[in-house]
């Protein structure tokens, strides 16, 4: 089965039992072509001594802890065929994901991006305002987490501009300009979650105070990239929600869950406020213990499957977040597949030992 | 000498005080294992046992239990022949590591039986353990006086000022807490006569004859001495296991019994956190991608992590991990592990069986290796610790002929 098979299906349109046979077939066939062509992968196979005639679901499957993409360099493609690499955001001094992208899986992940996202914006291009810097996307080869989700929305956008410039100062003429002209029109808005707070709510704030507001009551807001920096600043979900609202009238508010290493099949947060599984992709939760598959409603470590690595082997990885399944193929939004919620990190260990501990494995 | 007092003032003192500190080159060594010390230590001992507290707390019984007047007095015996006046350097400051309670306590005796006037920099975090020494340490002052002036028990935060002024007052410095806090100290400069020990990141191995092993009748003991050596400091400690050779002829059911023990005895007492399973198999798929032949072996769950590997090479040490991550060799020559003890990091060697054993290994000229002592006995502290004859490093010999 290749991906484009899969692409022509609608994106929420599976039940369990379907989705189930599709991504094991798929993953089973991404897991021989990267054990071929990736030998890390395979040596890690080996080790496991994994068989493949043996699994009968794609639950059963190997995955790698998306840590190993800091410390190897994996991919199944030689160098010349690399077209990207992407890159997490670690802070300063911690080590970053490395993902490497051909043509084939760096377009894949844009179809599937765009049957997700047309679920929930529809289909026609929009005029488009990027809460962020425009210099996160300069360089074309080398994309960051926050280049690479910009760009990846980017496509959604019919015209598009930065509201910050390059000191992550609020365009305050650009944004009007831009309202004005594009008045009554649906506008598609996107950055990061902790970017959007900071940089862009506390001056409308501010702005506001001052007597100057400005209406999105138009606007569909994507955001993603977490909730961490918020959480200290106790800034809850629907906290964020209600106060964009007060400010500026914005009704739709989607937050998503995704990662660098798997791009593309992002997870969308729903009308009912729950994040979403499309048929690109699966999330299991497992226990910290024995890695068993959990119950529905049990917190586990979040592993993510997708059917488009190609030319990296990560299409099965375990993260280091926690979560819950709330439920399948029931949503009142309609939509099929799994849905969730993400709790957060799990937390460093504290161990004891004669070395001190200074910060470093993150 | 007036030391600069906004520096001082930023030090907390749990035993002594800056006066002590201002007029410190001024105090006199004592001889090596001075009767004075022996009566305070034995003293602080008693001190210890009767605080109800310490029985909570295994690690601080054991150290009263090792300053007690008969286990100092064979130390004496073994260490002091008395043919020579031995005396202490002077001023001894240690920085204890931040992540072992009692530690702080072992270096401080070294440096007392050695006749030295210590500053001890104890754990910025606050463990139980150290406030009892401490409460113990002041009452056993009150009781001898003039004990006061060498020991000090200070802490304070990251801070090189401190770090400076205290390392250009030592006659010896000792650092504990390995590479990273060695290199912090090593930014502040000692005297030219002052000398300096460190404790530096080391890791440790473990070899067992099968047949020995299977021998054994209290095999639950085993487990026990080999989870104190181990899970009891989450395998971090620079004495824990990272390796388990296994040599001799029943090498397979060996492991079968010794694991099975030792897996009973993990599910009982330590305590899981939900991060440490996926180390453990983040460091097995590296060591995996890295070296031909590893394999991740079959489990019941993450508690222990065994990981086998056909021969032993230099770097499989980068890929060590903690809190029950084991690479298994089996072994049929005992020259054939000398990668891994030929790095001067190479500390501790807990055995099962003959030690003669490792003669060949050890006359080899090997770098590493400091320790060769049974299961169950890795954490035991010495004199003679990582290497370092601290009787020898924390004195002066004066020749009188």
């Amino acid at each position: 089965m290749s991906f484009d098979d899969i692409i022509n299906i609608s994106p929420y349109s599976l039940d369990s039992k379907e989705k189930e046979k599709m991504l094991t077939e798929r993953l089973l066939e991404l897991t021989a072509f990267h054990r071929r062509n990736c030998k890390e992968y395979n040596n890690m196979l080996e080790a496991l001594n994994f068989d493949e005639t043996e699994v009968n679901s794609y639950k059963d499957l190997p995955f790698l802890p998306v840590r190993l993409f800091k410390e190897l360099e994996l991919k199944s493609i030689s160098q010349e065929n690399v077209v990207k690499t992407m890159t997490s955001s670690g802070t300063t001094g911690q080590a970053v994901s490395k993902i490497y992208l051909d043509k084939t899986t760096s377009s894949n992940q844009q179809k599937a991006m765009v049957k997700i996202v047309s679920d929930f914006t529809g289909s026609s291009r929009m005029p488009m305002i990027i809460i962020d810097c425009p210099s996160v996307v300069k360089n074309r080869a080398m994309f960051s987490a926050r280049g690479a989700g910009i760009l990846g929305f980017s496509i959604f956008g019919a015209k598009k501009i930065y509201a910050l410039d390059d000191n992550m100062k609020l365009d305050v003429d650009g944004l009007r300009e831009f309202l004005d002209k594009y008045k009554g029109q649906k506008i598609l808005m996107f950055g990061f979650t902790f970017m959007i707070w900071q940089h862009f709510y506390k001056e409308l704030v501010r702005l506001r105070d001052g007597g100057i507001t400005f209406d999105l009551s138009d606007g569909i807001l994507i955001h993603g990239g977490g909730w961490k920096k918020l959480i200290s600043e106790a800034v809850s979900h629907d906290e964020f929600h209600k106060r964009l609202n007060d400010v500026c009238g914005i009704e739709h508010i989607y937050d998503y869950y995704g990662m660098v290493e798997q791009t593309g099949c992002i997870y969308m947060e729903c009308e009912c406020g729950h994040l979403h599984a499309s048929i690109f992709s699966d999330v299991i939760t497992r226990r910290p213990i024995d890695f068993s598959e959990c119950d529905m409603g049990e917190t586990g470590i979040i592993q993510v499957v997708s059917v488009i690595p190609e030319s990296y082997p990560g299409h099965s990885l375990l993260t280091e977040d926690e979560g819950v399944i709330l439920g399948e193929d029931d949503c009142p939004c309609g939509r099929k597949g799994k849905y969730f919620k993400i709790n957060g990190r799990l937390k460093n260990a504290e161990i004891r030992g004669c070395s001190d501990t200074y910060a470093t494995k993150f | 000498m007036q030391l600069n007092s906004d520096v001082l003032n930023r030090i907390n003192y749990l035993v002594g005080t800056s006066e002590i500190v201002n007029s410190i080159s001024d105090i006199s060594s004592k001889q090596l294992f001075d009767n004075s010390i022996i009566e305070f230590l034995n003293y602080t001992s008693k001190e210890i046992m009767k605080d109800s507290r310490s029985r909570m707390y295994s690690d601080v019984v054991t150290f009263a239990f090792w300053i007690r007047k008969s286990s100092i007095v064979k130390l004496n015996g073994k260490y002091n022949d008395e043919m020579q006046i031995k005396l202490g350097k002077g001023v001894a400051f240690h920085i204890a590591p931040s992540n072992v309670p009692v530690n702080f306590a072992y270096s401080l005796v070294s440096g007392l039986l050695t006749g030295n006037v210590n500053i001890v920099r104890v754990p910025s975090k606050e463990f139980p353990q150290v406030g009892i020494i401490t409460d113990a340490l002041n009452k056993a002052l009150i009781e001898y006086p003039e004990m006061r002036q060498y020991v000090l028990c200070i802490r304070y935060d990251r801070d090189k000022d401190i770090n400076d002024l205290l390392s250009s007052l030592a006659d010896v410095r000792i650092v504990w807490g390995g590479d990273q806090t060695i290199s912090e100290l090593r930014k502040s400069p000692l005297q030219p006569r002052a000398g300096e020990i460190t404790f530096a990141d080391r890791y440790s191995l473990a070899v067992i004859d099968s047949d020995r092993y299977m021998d054994i009748e209290d095999k639950e003991r085993v487990a026990e001495d080999f989870y104190n050596d181990t899970f009891l400091t989450d395998q971090n400690a620079c004495t824990s296991p990272r390796i388990v050779v296994w040599t001799g002829s029943q090498k397979q059911e060996a492991k079968k019994v010794f694991w099975d023990n030792e897996y009973r005895l993990v599910k009982k007492k330590y305590t899981f956190q939900s991060i440490q399973g996926v180390n453990k198999l983040t460091k097995a798929f590296l060591a995996a991608a890295e070296q031909f032949g590893v394999k991740i072996l079959e489990r019941k769950d993450n508690l222990i992590v065994r990981v086998a590997v056909l021969n032993v090479t230099e770097k499989l040490m980068e890929y060590r991990d903690n809190s029950g991550y084991f690479y298994e060799y089996d072994c049929d020559d005992i020259m054939s592990i000398a990668p891994l003890c030929k790095d001067n990091r190479c500390q501790t060697l807990g055995y099962i069986g003959d030690k003669e054993m490792f003669l060949p290994l050890l006359i080899s000229g090997v770098k590493g290796i400091d320790r060769v002592v049974p299961i169950g006995k890795t954490m035991d502290f010495d004199l003679i610790w990582d290497g370092y004859n601290l009787p020898a490093l924390l004195t002066r010999t004066i020749v009188m002929e």
